[in-house]
Formats: structure tokens, sequence, C-alpha cells
């Protein structure tokens, strides 16, 4: 006996142990505002469930045992089928806890609805996200640079993401940031993080894609803003995403080496928007888009 | 002559499908030379592929269920597996294409080709009983339904051996099985299987909801239905409602596929975001289909054994209802993270929950319809305390995910995976294994080992907290569904353990098939002379085990919510059984094999759209046709039982019941 109750603690202190080394880098261990306030609500709302779920497993086995057949003791009662007063608070518990985190609910969506820029004294990066079998592609508009597998951003500064897909959907998910959101053909979403300390995180899709999905991993890198500043400087250097390029980056392929443009077309995420070949990398304008999209991609809030 | 048919269809360089598809087409071969031999022919035909009974469609719907749960499962073996193995460097031994099939296979056999036919065999096998009625509505529809959900789950499995299956997951979203990302037949497979299937559940839903509505015994008003029958009325009015949705949208996904057209592409003005909410407006309702007989099971199984009528009947019937309604209004809760905007998430993030209100009353009802009872805990009770401990956890997930914020970090990660199989197995599972324990002696005569099937309860319990419960941790470490390869090595330990958890399973339901043909061979310890083993409440214990193909000699008159308790009651008040009724001949439906002939085109054509095979199409789809021409000309509806064997069976019963109240009042 002494010795199994003894195991039973070393696997209760081993299982203790793998899940805090195990959520290290998951959505329990956030390194943004938003993550951390979509943690506080998971935490929250499962107190608040497990308050009434607990006593109601014991009270289940409990009922069970205590009216078992052989117990000469428990009153059997066999016509009894209704009483007033339970059916009210039967209802009631369920009913209130449900308008309590309905309330929840409501709130959070609206406080962390990921199109709603982060307050910030500084000033969001634009990041353009786009999807490829089977790898991501980031463009930096303001910078005129352009990434792939490799999404660097400044900690403490807001990410503005816009994002789309150039095939199928994928789901852009960079769990210790917080919300993901999906990425869909010929559509724009918006989507805002930010990364209070410098790090490298992993970034992952989160949509079945087809063959190559589970080789979509990428890497965040959160460096502090003068690196950041550092780095995209540097990044110049690096080779040109004109449509030559792009094309022969579009080919499928998977577990993609992180690499880095020095300069990306003007209009070529809204040249995949809009589902038209890219444009040469001498300035364009590109014609007002015709989004398909639950936001347009540049609605009044996303002026540039 | 055979469109995209080739020899290049046939895996000959695939060894693990090859292998699998020439061991089933030898197991198929050994049960059809065994048939063969000992003449079971005529009698398979006769009795039961062209019956027209409810009580064997029912039984031969729930073997459709228990086969293809082999199959679905042994696709989950072969998933746990490679995930266990393919971790870091390794990249295991299924590569992505296979892979992807699998798991795309696994879901769509294990909802629409085994929980659904199990509910369905269930409801049919029991709902006429429950009603006091000779049979369904229409019962040659209904054996046209079980045959034309039986063509769809041959075609599933054909593309094992004939080409492939869907590598796009088991809703098949858009673009991805679109024709320029997924060119090849598996898609087609998928669409195909479904469609035909679909029309045979649909068929099903019409079938019972008219019944349920319209035959009923006399005196058998709504509010003394038993609660399955309810919960029955209440998922077969989703099908109705759902189905054709499901239809209406593969069919758009196949016009784009076959015709070009531009419903879901990414070019021509087409939009992929419409077929995600058609689908779940579908998707969604369609887990109440499942769930909601469960509970209706878990209700009888709960009165029964408590000795005591259903706390809160009311109620019951009333959350059902709730459920059944509310339903409909939640499916955007499948892509919160669509972007669509903060007002819309959160009102059906709200409409979600709503529906924890009804389900959580419905607990609270089981309990207390233990509370003052005399619990025996017979196996399906221990399925409905299971289910209890086990569903309120599932249902805490479920509503963690119903509110968008935390959502949007768990969404499609292994955290949602183990709560739909929290909720699936924990109250699908538990429950049709309970009602098949529950009413396998009214349906052959003989009870289940008791102790075998309380050894694959624990298998089933035990196995799920071990196979899932890593996989919600997972979640939380940033895991998602559907991966062929796992980068991160720190899973391992999680993997290895839900590994072991599938092993488990694995050893319930290959025990299930032990408990099956041991129970056959000692059935004579457990044979079921009364035909009210459990000590029932409801009208199907009233009749023989098992039950004449007629169900009653006479439509059984209904007092009171529990028609067959207060009968009893009655009775042993009295200390003597009701009059003697007056015997009258009873009509019958003849049995008809135009349901197989006309699944048996419906495959063909099915399969010759598949492979662009038309002129075969064409033929099947006439035969199809004509096989019901056929049968609209036909000169005989019924056959006539003579007054004799209706009152010998009768007088028979009589007898047991009579011996039966003498023991009881010799007890007493």
């Amino acid at each position: 006996m002494r010795i199994r109750s003894a195991a039973i603690r070393a696997g209760l202190a081993a299982s203790l142990v793998l899940l805090a080394s195990g959520c290290s880098r998951g959505v329990l261990n956030p390194v943004g505002p938003v993550g951390s306030a979509e943690k506080m609500i998971l935490i929250n709302s499962t107190a608040i469930m497990l308050a009434i779920i607990i006593p109601t497993i014991l009270a289940t086995v409990g009922i069970a045992w205590w009216f078992r057949a052989g117990n000469r003791r428990a009153t059997y009662r066999p016509d009894w089928e209704y009483s007033g007063a339970i059916e009210l608070v039967i209802w009631s518990i369920p009913a209130l806890t449900i308008m309590l985190l309905g309330g929840i609910a409501w709130i959070g969506s609206h406080d962390l609805d990921p199109a709603k820029p982060l307050p910030s004294p500084n000033k969001p990066v634009n990041v353009q996200v786009v999807s490829l079998d089977w790898k991501w592609l980031f463009i930096y508009p303001d910078q005129g640079i352009a990434t792939v597998n490799q999404l660097v951003v400044p900690a403490g500064t807001p990410v503005n993401f816009t994002l789309t897909s150039a095939t199928v959907w994928n789901a852009f998910f960079i769990p210790q940031m917080g919300s993901m959101i999906y990425t869909m053909p010929r559509m724009a979403t918006h989507l805002n993080l930010q990364a209070d300390r410098p790090g490298v995180l992993e970034g992952e899709s989160a949509q079945f894609s087809g063959d190559g999905f589970p080789g979509m991993q990428f890497e965040v890198h959160s460096v502090p803003p003068a690196q950041f500043a550092a780095w995209t400087a540097a990044a110049h250097n690096g080779p040109v995403l004109d449509p030559k390029a792009y094309t022969e980056l579009q080919k499928p392929s998977s577990y993609v080496k992180p690499l880095t443009y020095g300069s990306v077309s003007p209009g070529l995420f809204d040249a995949i928007l809009m589902n038209k070949a890219p444009p040469p990398i001498a300035p364009a304008t590109t014609p007002p888009a015709m989004h398909v999209s639950p936001k347009t991609a540049l609605g009044p809030k996303n002026v540039r | 002559m055979f469109g995209r048919l080739t020899w290049d269809a046939i895996p000959f360089n695939q060894p693990i499908p090859l292998i699998t598809s020439l061991v089933v087409l030898c197991a198929i071969g050994a049960v059809g030379a065994w048939i063969t031999a000992k003449k079971y022919w005529p009698y398979l035909w006769n009795e039961w592929i062209t019956s027209t009974d409810h009580k064997r469609i029912g039984i031969m719907y729930i073997v459709l269920a228990l086969v293809m749960l082999v199959r679905g499962f042994a696709d989950a073996l072969m998933m746990r597996a490679q995930q266990t193995v393919a971790v870091g460097a390794s990249q295991g031994y299924l590569p992505p294409e296979h892979y992807d099939q699998i798991f795309s296979a696994h879901g769509t056999i294990m909802i629409f080709f085994m929980a659904m036919p199990f509910i369905i065999g269930l409801t049919n096998f029991v709902v006429p009983l429950q009603l006091g009625v000779r049979d369904v509505a229409f019962p040659t529809m209904n054996n046209v339904s079980f045959w034309l959900t039986a063509s769809g789950a041959l075609l599933v499995n054909v593309s094992l051996f004939v080409g492939e299956f869907a590598r796009t997951g088991w809703l098949a979203f858009p673009p991805l099985s679109e024709k320029a990302f997924s060119p090849g037949v598996g898609v087609d497979y998928y669409l195909v299987a479904l469609q035909i299937a679909g029309v045979g559940t649909l068929l099903t839903g019409i079938n019972f909801v008219t019944t349920i509505l319209k035959i009923r015994a006399p005196g058998m008003s709504y509010m003394r239905m038993p609660i399955f029958c309810w919960t029955a009325l209440a998922s077969n009015l989703l099908i109705i409602a759902a189905f054709p949705v499901l239809t209406a949208t593969f069919a758009m996904l196949m016009l784009d596929r076959y015709l070009g057209f531009h419903f879901f592409t990414n070019d021509g003005g087409g939009n992929s975001m419409l077929y995600m909410n058609l689908i779940w407006v579908w998707g969604h309702p369609e887990v109440y289909i499942l769930i909601l007989p469960a509970f209706g099971i878990y209700s009888e199984v709960a009165a029964t054994f408590s000795g005591k009528p259903l706390f809160g009947y009311r109620s019951m019937v009333f959350a059902t209802l709730a459920i059944c309604v509310i339903s409909f209004m939640v499916w955007l809760h499948h892509f919160f993270t669509m972007g669509a905007g903060a007002d819309v998430n959160a009102v059906f993030g709200i409409a979600s929950m709503i529906i924890a209100v009804p389900t959580g009353v419905k607990i609270f009802n089981w309990l207390f319809t233990m509370y003052g009872g005399r619990v025996r805990f017979t196996t399906p009770m221990y399925y409905l305390v299971g289910f209890m401990i086990t569903f309120v956890i599932g249902g805490l997930t479920g509503v963690l995910l119903a509110i968008p914020p935390v959502d949007f970090i768990v969404h499609n990660s292994l955290f949602l995976v183990a709560h739909f199989h929290n909720v699936i197995i924990g109250g699908v599972v538990f429950g049709v294994m309970a009602g098949y324990t529950y009413w396998f002696p009214k349906a052959f005569g003989f009870t289940l080992d008791e102790r075998l099937g309380k050894i694959i309860f624990w298998c089933w319990f035990i196995g799920f907290y071990l196979a899932w419960f890593p996989a919600y941790a997972l979640g939380f470490m940033g895991g998602t569904r559907r991966l062929q390869h796992i980068a991160d090595p720190s899973w391992q330990p999680y993997l290895d353990v839900e590994m072991v958890g599938t092993v488990i399973i694995l050893a319930g339901i290959v025990l299930t098939i032990v408990q099956l043909l041991y129970s056959i061979k000692t059935r004579e310890q457990r044979r079921d002379i009364t035909g009210d083993p459990w000590d029932g409440r409801t009208l199907e214990w009233l009749t023989l085990s098992p039950p004449p193909h007629y169900n009653f000699a006479v439509l059984p008159d209904v007092h009171g919510e529990e028609a067959y308790w207060t009968r009893k009651q009655t009775a042993i008040k009295l200390d003597r059984l009701i009059d003697e009724p007056n015997y009258q001949p009873i009509e019958m439906p003849l049995n008809t094999p135009v349901g197989v002939i006309c699944a048996f085109f419906a495959s063909v054509c099915g399969f010759a759209v598949i492979w662009y095979i038309w002129w075969l199409a064409i033929l099947g789809l006439i035969g199809a046709f004509a096989v019901f021409v056929w049968y609209a000309w036909r000169d005989e509806h019924e056959h006539v039982i003579p007054i004799e064997e209706v009152r010998k069976n009768a007088r028979e019963r009589r007898r047991i019941r009579q011996e039966h109240l003498q023991n009881l009042s010799q007890s007493i």
C-alpha cells in the first residue's frame, strides 16, 4: 500500500513538472497584453465553472453510491419524481453561471477584438502576412523589406498585422502572443499583437492546409527597438522580391529555412489579395481593391 | 471507356493499404464462403436483407456501426502510432499524403458511419416498441434508408483499395477541397459517398418524425411518451432541418469540381467563407442529432435501474426541445477566428453557452432520478455515472471554447480535439454502449455477459482519460491538430500516455467482440424468459424477447406516463393480469428487395461518377429509378398474420407473465 501511494505521488509530481515545463512555450505563458488578457479569461472562467462542476461530480458519485440497491440505510422513495423547489434551483444554477460567463464573453470579445488597435505610446509596426504553400511571407511595407518564416518585431511596440493567403486557408498563430486569425485567399483579416519583452517565440499555422502543413512553423524574434532598427537597415542588403522571385517562392515547399528580402514590390500584398500577377518592382499604383472580406483591407481604419 | 480509372488506382506500391485491402477482401470472402457452405443465403435474404421489420433494420444498422467502429478505430490507432513516433528528427512511418487520408477517413467514418448508424439503429429498434406500435410509418423507406447508408459506407471503404480518400479533413473545406488544390478522386469519394448516405439519413428523419407524430398506441399522448421518443423526435427534426443543407453544400462543391462552377473557388467570384458557414449550419446541429438520443438512453437507464420514474420529466422534455432549437443558432462558434466583428462573435458565443443551461438541467435531473432510488449497478448504469462525470468536464471545455477570446488561443488546437472527443466518447459512445447493453436482451432474448460488460466500460473510461487528457495539455502548449510530424520533442511523454490510452480502448473494442461471442455461446444461462429482464418501465418490456414481427398482439392501452410500469403495478395490486383481449389477424408489410437493389445501383452510379465513367453513371441512375417504378406498380402490399398465430404467441406471453406474477406474490 505504501509503495503504491509513493508511486502515485511520484507520478503526480512528474506530471506537474511535465505540465510546467511543457507549458513554458504555450498559451499559459503569454508574453504580451493580448495573450495575458486571454489567459486571464481562460483561468477565471475555468474557476467559475469548476465551482459548480466539482460538487456535481462528487454528488454524482456520492448519490449513486449511497442509493445503491444494497444499502439498507438509504430511504427508497419509488414515486418521488418532481419537486418545484429543486426544479427552480437546477434551472437557476446553470442559468446564473451562464449569465456571468456571458458577460465575460461579451466584454472579452469587445476588448480583445483582433482588429482593435492596441493602446500604446509607440507607433505600431505594420506587417503584411501572406500564407503560401507551405510557408509564411512577412512584408514590412513601411521598411520595404520582406522575410520568409521569420518574423522580427520590436519588443514593447504593437504590431498591426494585415493577413491574406495566396493559396488555401491557414491560421496565423503565435501561441505566446495570443489571438490567432485565419488567412483566407482574396480576403484580408486584421490582427494586433504585442510582445512585451525580447525573446524567441514560435509561430505556426493552426488550420490544416495540405500535405506540407506540419512544416509551416516560423520563428518570431522579439528584439529591443534599437536592434529592430539595426536589423531593418541591414536587411536591405538582401535579395530582391520581384515578380520573378515571388513566382519562385510561391512554388509548394515545406520546412523552409528563414530568409530575408532586401526590397519588395510595393503593391505585392494587394496584388496577392486581388489574385493578380505581382507588379514589377518599379513603383506602381494599384487600383482600389474590391475585397470580399469581413473588413476591407483599405478601409478608413487602415490608412497607412 | 473507364474514365479516370486505370491500374494506377490500385496502390500496388503502398504496402499498408494494399495489405489491409487484401486482408479485408479475404475476410469478406471467408464470411461469404461460410454463409454459402451453411446455406444461409436464403435466410439472410428473406429475413434480413429485404426485411421491412424496424427491429431487424435497427440491428443491421448497429452491425454496420460496429464494423465501421473497427475501421474508424484502426485509423485512430495508426494516427496515434504515427504521432508517437514522428517526433523531432523522425518523420514516422506514414508520409503526409497517407496520414492526411487517415485523419479525414477517421472523422468521416466515425461520425457518418459509426455514430449515426448506431444512434439510428437504436432509434429504429426502440421507438416503435416504446410507442406501442407495430412498425414505423414507412417500412419500405426504412429499408431503403439503411441500404443507402450502407452504400455510402461501402464507397468510403472502396477508396482504400481503388484510388484514394480525401486529404482535406472530415469537412473538406474549400479551397483546399477544390479541383485546383485536390485534383485526385479523394474528395470525390468523400462527396459522393456522403451524398448517397445523406439521402438515406434524410429519409430516416422523415420516417421517424412521421412515426412519432402520427402513430402511437391508444392513450399515448405527447406528454406520456417515453423520454427516449422525445429525444428521437428532436434528433430527427434536426435531421430534416439540417441534412438538406449538407446535401446542398456538397452539391455546390460538386458543381465546382465537376462542372467548373465558382461557388467556393479563389477565382471567378467564389467565396470559401460561404462553405464554412453552410457546412457548420449542418455541422453543429449534427452533434445534437447524435447526443440527444444518447441523452434519451441515459434517461431510460437512470429511471429503470434506480427503480424510480425519471425526475422532472416535463423539465427534460423542455430541455430537449430547447437544445433542439438553440442548436441551430450557434454555428458561427466554429470560426470565431475568421475575423467577424466583436458583436457577431459575442452573440454567437453567448448563444452557444445558453445550450449549457438545458444540458446542465439534464445532468441534475439524472442526479435526482438516482436520489431516493435503489440503484442497481448494471453495465448501463456504469456508463451513466461514467458519462455524468466525463460529460460535465467536456461541457466545461465546451463553454470555454464558446468564449471568443479563449477560442482565439485554443481554436483548432488539440484542446478542441480533446473537447469533442470528450463529449463524443463520454457522451455518444458511452450512450450507445449503454443502449446496446440495455436493449440487447430485448433484441435477442438473452443478456450480454455483465462481467465483461463492466470490464469494457472500464477500458473505455480509463482509456478515454489517458488518451485525451494529455491532449488538453498539448493544446495549451500551442499544439494544433492534424500534424503528421511533431517538431517539439517535449510533447513525447504526452503522446506516449495518449498511445497507452488508445491501446486500452483497443482492448475494450476487442472485448466487445469477445463479449458478443461469449454471450452467444453461453446464452442459455442468461435467457430472458419474461421479456422484462431489467424490471423496465416502458412498453418495449411488455412484449416477448425477441418480440414477434408485429411487436404487440393488441396495441396496448396507455394509462399514465410510464405505460408498462403502471400496468405491472396494477397487475401486482389486483394479483391478476388484465382480461384477455379480443385477438385479430394482423396485417404487416411485405419484405422487399427494393432497398438493396436501389442501393446497388446507387453505389454503381456513385463509383462511376467518382471515376468519370459517364455511361455507367447513367445506367446506375436509370437502374435506381427503375426499381422504384417497378415497386410503385406492385400488386400486393401486405401479408396477414393469421389469428391462430397471434393468439398462440400472446397466450404464451400471458402464461409466462402469470407465472411471474405468482412467483412475485409468493415472494411477498
